[in-house]
């Protein structure tokens, strides 16, 4: 067992994790923050994203060891951020979202992507959630969805 | 962009026929929504499956003792621990044991299990367990399953499962454990004299639903009574194989189900649910399985399959005669395989006006994993074949491909298949909308193909629904509907509908997942029923409801009879209003209560499905691709889909079925397929098996609604997001056909399409 010690939407938390764990299973089976899912385990398909120190990890592949040190946001905690309700409310409006599996994880790196002002165009929306793939929707309504919050700015 | 035709009106008030955001919108964005891998219940174990490494063996020994020896296993669970009951199920046909007893059909198949304090003690437990096998022959292919002396995947007779559906099932022929074919018309005579004939043999990969949620299952004994918490599409249908399983009365087996990660067939019927619950008693305590991709990939998938099939024609064009012989890949076991086998032969003609047709359709057992429901199955196996048939019919008579279909499509009121529904869609008016829609007169650049494509599926599985609305003494409503959400949105058009007849605003109707305690009976969620059969029993109970608002409205205002109206939550008469609790407490009193009603859908007739399907859906597609004829890569420039739903009952959500479809159907056309050598398969993770990412996405996409109100749901409606898969499919093959490329396998690789182009051999001469 190894102690880490991490800021956690916002709370300093420190736990003992084996070097083997995983920070998803950590986040999912030991916090009880399942927000981030489980899907293909092979860094393909985003669904278990969450941001370390503000960038969108993978972390099925990411070990908990890693993030000692670290400021790890998951869903629970971006969604008290004003910046949720923005990007909310745009895929509301799009019905961008079907069965919900991939949704947190594509609104927090959307979230990344347009802080970081990386999302100009729709080549660029495109490229950016390459790695976030989602099966029901088909990605029209999330590609409308982030055109309108990319055309509008970073809003802060 | 989407297109209403014909355009509507909304009027003040409406619910349905409004584009209302969806009412899980909030929870899903906000990773609230709970899907069954996020549930624990106190007490409970992680169950791990082992897995047979062999597509065929006989199963010598297990030696458990090294894993029970583990700290942190609590049971192991092997084939010998189901002997005390009949093992054996399978909706279709019993034919799957709950763990393997004696023998291993395809590789993935469990063959024990363990139930631990943690999901890595679980797992490591698998690698203590020694397992002995002796490998047997493997029939890795339809070819070699149908081959004369082929060994059989199963000799035993065939055992009917509680929900096939399908009148009586004959005796095995060797390893085919289904038939269905029909004939009508002298199919012999028109192909001898016909001045055209095409003929052909097509060729469509087994695929992976990917629904992103795996199959997953809680299960719990207690007090003589089993709950499952399940990613089911029917449950049930999933309740009464596991009552039949464990010998229980219905009312002991519950099942919950919250929201699914997707399902797209992937969770209709029984699958992991057996297994679980058997880990669950061996136990003595609750277990919870979540199943990897790579074993929801061979949990179940889309069966493979090979078409024979040829066109006949007068040099004018005029359709005249089709014969189709298609082979199944049902996989070790059955799975849906029967059903899909039907629905495809079913499909196999097209909607098309023909003299005489002769269709064959067989379910073929391999040693691979079990193939099930997929959306679209049966079309989307089958429409592509037909449509190329159909394109080059024109070709050769010098005609346009929308004009052709538009010279032999079936009208309204016309015979699909002998016996059964006729059609009842306007087939003729929605091509010529998806060729505008389009633009299908545009003039082409070099290297671009267009394609068209209609096809019919039957739809709506078994017409059993019911639901109950009651409405609050608040004057909020509830619904109960065993309907599942999986991504589609039936809660939201649920709450439309009821919200219609309630004369209130959807938003203030709560609509949840379904535990059979509870929630009343339905059939399944599939076959694009949901809307149009459990959404007719909303408005049935909702109509409930409203004749007792009505009622109590009568009392309040005797003189008032049919003159009441009921508008936004209230009651209102000469001006005066009654709000909805107010009603509700003139009938109760101050304390409260609930007005309650009930609302069922049964059968007319016997409900078989010769007598069906309940609707058709259409299965209409257009695309514009490019093909690089150096590289072989086909991109997909533009598509257009029609949603023939006789009323959309919130038409945001249609075009995003027909959008999520489209994706779906340009994987099929273009990227998926499970490799499989000598049973053994290849490529069991996303790393190997691409679906569309964003960037899959076609620049251009128009969804057209059709409202001709042709439905039998509630206002007119009929289902839909099925149709559209099949639909783009056969649109892609079309169009690539159109740019020159001869196309006969699925799917349609930058190998493959490069081999074809330069006149190559389909694959190099090797193993």
């Amino acid at each position: 067992m190894t102690r880490i010690a991490l800021q956690l939407n916002g709370v300093r938390r420190s736990l003992d994790v084996e070097p083997r764990e995983l920070l998803l299973d950590v986040l999912r089976e030991r916090i009880g923050l399942t927000g981030a899912k489980r899907s293909c385990d092979v860094q393909v398909c985003g669904t278990c994203t969450v941001l370390v120190d503000g960038q969108p990890v993978s972390s099925c592949t990411y070990l908990a060891v890693e993030a000692d040190g670290r400021e790890v946001t998951t869903i629970e905690g971006f969604r008290e951020d004003p910046a949720f309700e923005r990007i909310a409310g745009a895929f509301t409006r799009h019905a961008a979202t079907q069965c919900g599996f991939c949704t947190p994880a594509m609104v927090l790196t959307v979230h990344a992507l347009l802080r970081d002002g990386e999302l100009t165009d729709e080549g660029s929306i495109r490229d950016g959630l390459a790695g976030n793939l989602c099966r029901c929707t088909g990605y029209r309504g999330i590609l409308d969805a982030v055109a309108e919050l990319a055309s509008e700015g970073t809003g802060g | 962009m989407t297109i209403r035709t014909p355009e509507r009106i909304v009027g003040e008030g409406a619910q349905v026929g409004r584009s209302m955001p969806r009412v899980d919108a909030g929870e899903k964005l906000r990773g609230e929504a709970r899907y069954v891998g996020d549930m624990s219940v106190p007490g409970m174990l992680h169950g791990k499956v082992l897995r047979s490494p062999f597509p065929h063996a006989r199963i010598i020994s297990i030696d458990v003792s090294a894993a029970l020896a583990l700290p942190g296993v609590v049971a192991v669970l092997t084939g010998e621990d189901t002997l005390d009951i009949d093992p054996y199920w399978g909706h279709a046909i019993k034919d799957r044991p709950i763990v393997a007893i004696g023998e291993v059909r395809f590789v993935g198949e469990p063959v024990a299990a363990v139930a631990a304090e943690d999901e890595a003690t679980a797992e490591a437990a698998l690698a203590e367990i020694v397992v002995e096998y002796e490998e047997l022959p493997v029939v890795g292919t339809l070819d070699d399953a149908l081959a004369a002396d082929a060994p059989l995947v199963h000799d035993g007779p065939i055992r009917p499962g509680l929900f096939h559906g399908l009148g009586t099932l004959p005796d095995r022929d060797g390893n085919i454990c289904y038939r269905y074919g029909f004939e009508r018309g002298s199919v012999d005579e028109v192909f001898e004299q016909a001045e055209i004939v095409v003929e052909g043999e097509y060729t469509f990969p087994g695929v992976y639903q990917y629904a992103m949620e795996t199959h997953s299952v809680i299960a719990q004994w207690e007090g003589g009574e089993v709950t499952l918490w399940a990613t089911c599409q029917h449950p049930f249908l999933v309740r009464a194989e596991i009552a039949a399983l464990f010998d229980l009365p219905l009312g002991r087996v519950r099942i919950i189900v919250p929201y699914l990660g997707g399902g797209f067939g992937s969770k209709s019927y029984t699958k992991m649910e057996p297994i679980t619950v058997a880990l669950a008693r061996k136990a003595g305590r609750p277990v919870r399985i979540v199943n990897r991709v790579d074993e929801s990939m061979v949990t179940t998938r889309r069966h493979g399959a090979k078409t024979w099939m040829r066109t006949a024609a007068d040099r004018s064009g005029r359709l005249l005669a089709r014969e189709a012989r298609v082979w199944f890949d049902t996989g070790a076991y059955a799975d849906n395989g029967p059903r899909v086998t039907a629905t495809g032969a079913d499909s196999a003609p097209g909607p098309y006006r023909w003299s005489g047709v002769r269709v064959e359709a067989s379910c073929v057992h391999t040693h691979t994993a079990p193939s099930g429901s997929y959306r679209a199955f049966g079309a989307s196996h089958v429409q592509w074949a037909g449509e190329l048939q159909v394109d080059e019919v024109a070709r050769r008579a010098g005609i346009d491909p929308v004009e052709i279909r538009r010279l032999n499509l079936l009208t309204p009121g016309e015979q699909v298949r002998p016996g059964g529904k006729p059609l009842d869609a306007d087939l003729i008016g929605d091509i010529r909308k998806v060729a505008d829609a389009l633009g299908w007169d545009e003039p082409r650049e070099p290297g671009i193909g267009r394609g068209i494509s209609v096809g019919l599926l039957a739809a709506g599985a078994h017409p059993v629904s019911s639901a109950i609305v009651r409405l609050e003494a608040d004057g909020e409503a509830i619904v109960l509907v065993g309907s599942t959400e999986m991504g589609q949105g039936q809660r939201t058009a649920f709450a439309q509908i009821a919200a219609e007849v309630l004369a209130m605003p959807a938003e203030r109707i709560r609509c949840q997942g379904t535990d059979t305690r509870f929630t009343p009976y339905d059939r399944s969620t599939g076959a694009s029923r949901s809307t149009t059969l459990a959404g007719l029993a909303v408005q049935r109970a909702a109509a409930e409801v409203r004749a007792d608002l009505m009622e109590i409205a009568g009392k309040v205002w005797p003189d008032a009879g049919d003159a009441v109206e009921l508008r936004d939550g209230a009651a209102w008469w000469k001006g005066e209003r009654r709000s909805y609790p107010e009603l509700i407490a003139r009938r109760f009193g101050l304390s409260g209560g609930q007005l309650i009603g009930e609302g069922g859908v049964h059968p007319e007739g016997t409900g078989s499905y010769a007598e069906g399907p309940v609707f058709w859906e259409v299965c209409i597609g257009a695309a514009e691709v490019h093909v690089d004829r150096e590289t072989g890569v086909v991109s997909v420039r533009r598509t257009a889909t029609v949603a023939d739903v006789g009323t959309a009952i919130n038409p945001l959500l249609v075009e995003r079925q027909d959008e999520g479809a489209t994706m779906q159907g340009i994987g099929n056309a273009l990227l998926e397929e499970m490799v499989y050598r000598e049973g053994m398969l290849l490529n069991d993770s996303l790393l190997d098996y691409r679906i569309p990412t964003i960037e899959d996405l076609p620049p251009e996409q128009v969804c057209v609604i059709v409202e001709n109100a042709d439905g039998p749901g509630p206002f007119g409606a009929k289902g839909c997001g099925e149709g559209a898969f099949a639909g783009i499919i056969a649109a892609i093959a079309t169009a690539v056909a159109d740019a020159g490329v001869r196309v006969d396998e699925l799917p349609l690789t930058p190998e493959r399409v490069w081999r074809s182009s330069q006149g190559q051999p389909k694959e190099d001469a090797k193993g």
